[in-house]
């Protein structure tokens, strides 16, 4: 068995009374693309925010069983969800730059971690723009207000934000709904050549993104996991028929 | 949830269905036409070969179009697909019909040579029948019957041999029957095409059901066009 970077054992999650996931079993191992799909309410990005400690802001939420980062407990009381986040980082829907320069947003972590070095915050703001596939459109605008920027280049900056803190894992949660193809296009080009180097989960409604993009698919239904494959199984020849009534249209 | 591209599929099965029966008829008349020699229906069945190939061609933008426009994944792309293949491999079987109704005109009043004919016949009657059989198993859905009907193409093969080896013997024989076995040896190779065509289809068949592109030909199988 290969060494996987991320478990999930026996994952229950609570609002309230109402049970949104109910025992999901799933492991990542390090690097590649795994596209979560799944009907609204199905649990995908529920699932993907317990990753990194997300919900803990939630109120009433309840969550029984282990997720492990490298066979560390993210549940455990000791555990640093300053750290977890900086090591797990995550991309939203929604754009969110902050209100400051491109620059001061992409080293915004590395600045609250104390990093004074303007030499090296430069140059993790290129490398990390570099990364994120926007550093071209974006150098000669570095300390104009990264709001000024179009949506397809804002979601690339939060990416650029996340890489700043060299994380292991990205989580994106349905990170190019808000964007047009085109956009979307340069996200899906990024995140095809971020994922040799990093660990990504993210969350998608759109099945062709996660038939072009992703090295593995995971389907959710009704809090559970039905099945998890390479995509190219789940889309030419799903195990489950509730996988193919879903891909294929038939319902969701 | 019936979706709009059931009904699409549907239809395109439909018509997918119709030009196989179309080939299954041409397939049959072929034969018939050349046991009987019956230069007039052969020269019909030539002049209406267009419209085989005007269906092929109806049905292939059709799958394109549907392919483009609802992006089919799983059972719904194996659907597609199965017909994009097929509808290929009945054109080119009606080619090969289409080829013995040549043959039929070019024998003319040459004089039979009753074994060859007798063999010609039996390949006519397995021909017809896996055409038949194909479009059942393809409406049916039935994988283990297009698997079946790939093993009735060896029988086919082994007559294509035996008359390819008596053509040859019989022009040995006679030489002034060149001509006559050579239209034997085209017409036997033309039906074992046909058994090939019904083979590559039944392949599809499994392919749909399963999702596994398998070989049904067999590997001594006589490809020479």
């Amino acid at each position: 068995m290969s060494k996987d970077i991320l478990t999930t054992q026996d994952l229950h999650l609570y609002y309230g009374d109402k049970e949104a996931l109910m025992g999901i079993n799933l492991n990542f191992a390090a690097k590649g693309i795994t596209a979560l799909i799944g009907p609204s309410g199905c649990g995908k990005s529920t699932y993907l925010r317990t990753l990194n400690r997300m919900n803990d802001l939630i109120p009433n939420v309840t969550i029984t069983g282990t997720i492990k980062f490298k066979d560390q407990d993210l549940y455990a009381p000791s555990a640093d969800t300053v750290q977890i986040r900086k090591e797990i980082g995550m991309v939203f829907q929604q754009p969110n730059p902050f209100p400051f320069s491109i620059y001061d947003n992409v080293i915004y972590g590395l600045r609250i971690a104390g990093e004074k070095d303007k030499e090296k915050l430069d140059a993790v703001v290129e490398k990390s723009l570099r990364q994120a596939a926007v550093w071209d459109e974006v150098k000669d605008h570095l300390h104009e207000s990264a709001l000024a920027l179009s949506g397809g280049q804002q979601q690339r900056v939060c990416i650029a934000r996340v890489l700043a803190v060299s994380p292991e894992i990205i989580l994106l949660d349905e990170p190019t709904s808000a964007l047009d193809p085109v956009s979307s296009s340069q996200i899906e080009t990024t995140l095809l050549n971020l994922r040799h180097d990093y660990t990504i989960i993210t969350v998608t409604h759109n099945l062709q993104q996660a038939s072009r993009i992703a090295d593995r698919t995971a389907f959710f239904m009704n809090g559970e996991l039905v099945e998890v494959d390479q995509t190219k199984n789940i889309f030419m020849n799903p195990a489950e028929k509730q996988t193919e009534d879903y891909i294929s249209g038939r319902f969701g | 949830m019936r979706r709009l591209f059931d009904d699409e599929l549907a239809e395109l099965d439909a018509d997918f269905t119709e030009m196989g029966m179309l080939v299954s008829e041409v397939v049959q008349q072929a034969v018939d036409a050349f046991m009987s020699r019956d230069a007039v229906a052969a020269q019909k069945l030539i002049d209406h070969d267009h419209e085989i190939n005007q269906r092929e061609i109806a049905l292939e933008q059709k799958t394109f179009e549907m392919i483009a426009l609802y992006q089919p994944v799983t059972t719904d792309l194996r659907e597609i697909v199965t017909i994009l293949k097929a509808v290929s491999e009945l054109e080119r079987a009606a080619d090969h019909a289409r080829n013995v109704a040549h043959s039929t005109i070019k024998f003319g009043s040459k004089q039979k040579i009753p074994g060859l004919e007798q063999l010609i016949g039996e390949m006519g009657q397995i021909t017809t029948r896996m055409i038949r059989d194909v479009l059942a198993a393809y409406v049916n859905k039935d994988d283990h019957a297009a698997r079946e009907l790939a093993e009735i193409d060896r029988k086919l093969d082994q007559l294509n041999h035996q008359i390819r080896a008596d053509s040859y013997q019989q022009m040995r024989l006679d030489p002034t029957f060149e001509t006559g076995a050579s239209i034997y040896l085209n017409v036997s190779q033309d039906l074992s095409r046909i058994g090939d065509y019904v083979t590559n289809v039944c392949e599809w068949i499994v392919y749909r059901k399963s999702g596994q592109i398998v070989e049904l030909n067999p590997a001594n199988s006589d490809s020479a066009d």
